[in-house]
């Protein structure tokens, strides 16, 4: 057999049927691999791809890490509709089925714990961008482009400057009040928070600077509720004026906060590396 | 998506279609890991590393690693905006001086 077993993430047992016609990685559907208590999500994924060679290549390759990634997260979306899945991160690869039990058991207790903490759980994501300088405010009367600026003096030139400076100033120290107030409200409203690394715009192709990237995490019942309360900040016309912008993403698995598994494989690639 | 058990509102984010760097943020950084069979080392992943920077390390471990290009790209970070402000203060300082000693703003002349 030339195939690897891919897995996307391990859950709790659970009783229902995954959308009808999922394709995973690879466009292989989705399998149920269940051992002791814990149900692991796999697939059969080519070795020409994923065995340590092709896969460190494919892994520079954008559009195919674009496709897979989506693959990933699809099948994922699909068992967080039905249970809470713990994702794994993308291309945990193991020989066979046999691999994937022996794996399931040795961290069996760390599952179990983060099942146990965070059943029924789920994440939301909240960004906040603020909108680049000129968009927000009309600035553009004073142009450099029209005939009478030329004519400025030194003086009135640097004043302009410094005036356009300062405004650019308090919109910063504003977008930083407005997103650090955002934040305490949601935590208030979550059982735990991760605040992540602001985004690339090159990547995201959001308009304007990010300036919180956070996750929430959120029980099931309670998430019309925190939608409905970051949808408050959204029409809140004051963060409309100074050029803020609130966007909601979810509702995602627990990514952010399955704490007991993130240090493992750094460490060992470490003492590996040494 | 039909289940009365369902409780889940409707997906927020693009249609469906989530922004990819919300998805490589997620699948690449966070989330359970594991050590697999085949063991590949993400921070060798040149794409990753350099030209998506911010997908392999959350804000700790960048640091550790020593990215932490937002805090230096003024788009991304207000104390890099205050530095940027600091830096532009010292050139109209600079061309506040030559002013005074009655030379002409570079544009203008």
């Amino acid at each position: 057999m030339t195939g690897l077993r891919y897995v996307y993430a391990v859950c709790g047992p659970f009783d229902a049927d995954l959308r009808a016609g999922l394709m995973g990685v690879a466009g292989a559907p989705p399998e149920l691999l269940a051992h002791r208590g814990l149900v692991a999500v796999v697939s059969t994924v080519p070795e020409e791809d994923f065995a340590e060679e092709p896969l460190r290549r494919r892994m520079e390759d954008l559009d195919w890490l674009t496709a897979t990634a989506r693959a990933h997260q699809s099948v994922i979306d699909a068992l967080t509709a039905v249970t809470t899945p713990l994702p794994l991160r993308l291309a945990t690869v193991f020989r066979d089925d046999s691999g994937v039990r022996a794996m399931t058991e040795e961290r069996g207790d760390d599952f179990r714990r983060a099942l146990d903490r965070l059943d029924g759980r789920v994440e939301w994501g909240v960004k906040v961008y603020l909108e680049k300088a000129g968009e927000a405010d009309g600035e553009k009367d004073s142009s450099s482009a029209s005939p009478a600026s030329s004519a400025l003096t030194g003086r009135e030139y640097l004043r302009q400057r410094r005036r356009r400076v300062r405004t650019n100033e308090d919109r910063w120290r504003h977008a930083e009040i407005f997103a650090s107030e955002l934040h305490r409200t949601l935590s208030d409203h979550a059982e735990n928070c991760r605040l992540h690394a602001p985004q690339n715009s090159a990547l995201s192709g959001a308009t304007g600077q990010n300036v919180l990237n956070a996750a929430y995490l959120v029980p099931r019942g309670d998430s019309e509720q925190f939608i409905e309360l970051v949808d408050r900040t959204k029409s809140d016309a004051d963060a409309a004026s100074s050029g803020l912008r609130v966007e909601l993403t979810g509702p995602w698995a627990v990514y952010s906060f399955t704490d007991e598994f993130t240090d493992e494989f750094t460490e060992k690639f470490t003492e590996e590396d040494v | 998506m039909t289940s009365p058990a369902n409780r889940l509102p409707k997906p927020y984010g693009n249609d469906g279609g989530s922004n990819l760097a919300d998805i490589l943020e997620r699948v690449l950084d966070k989330g359970v890991v594991i050590a697999g069979d085949i063991r590949i080392n993400l921070l060798d992943i040149e794409l990753l590393t350099i030209k998506l920077r911010l997908i392999v390390a959350s804000v700790d471990k960048a640091k550790e690693m020593g990215i932490d290009w937002w805090e230096e790209d003024p788009a991304l970070s207000s104390r890099a905006h205050r530095g940027e402000l600091a830096r532009e203060n010292a050139e109209l300082r600079e061309r506040l001086a030559e002013l005074e000693r009655g030379g002409a703003p570079r544009e203008a002349s």
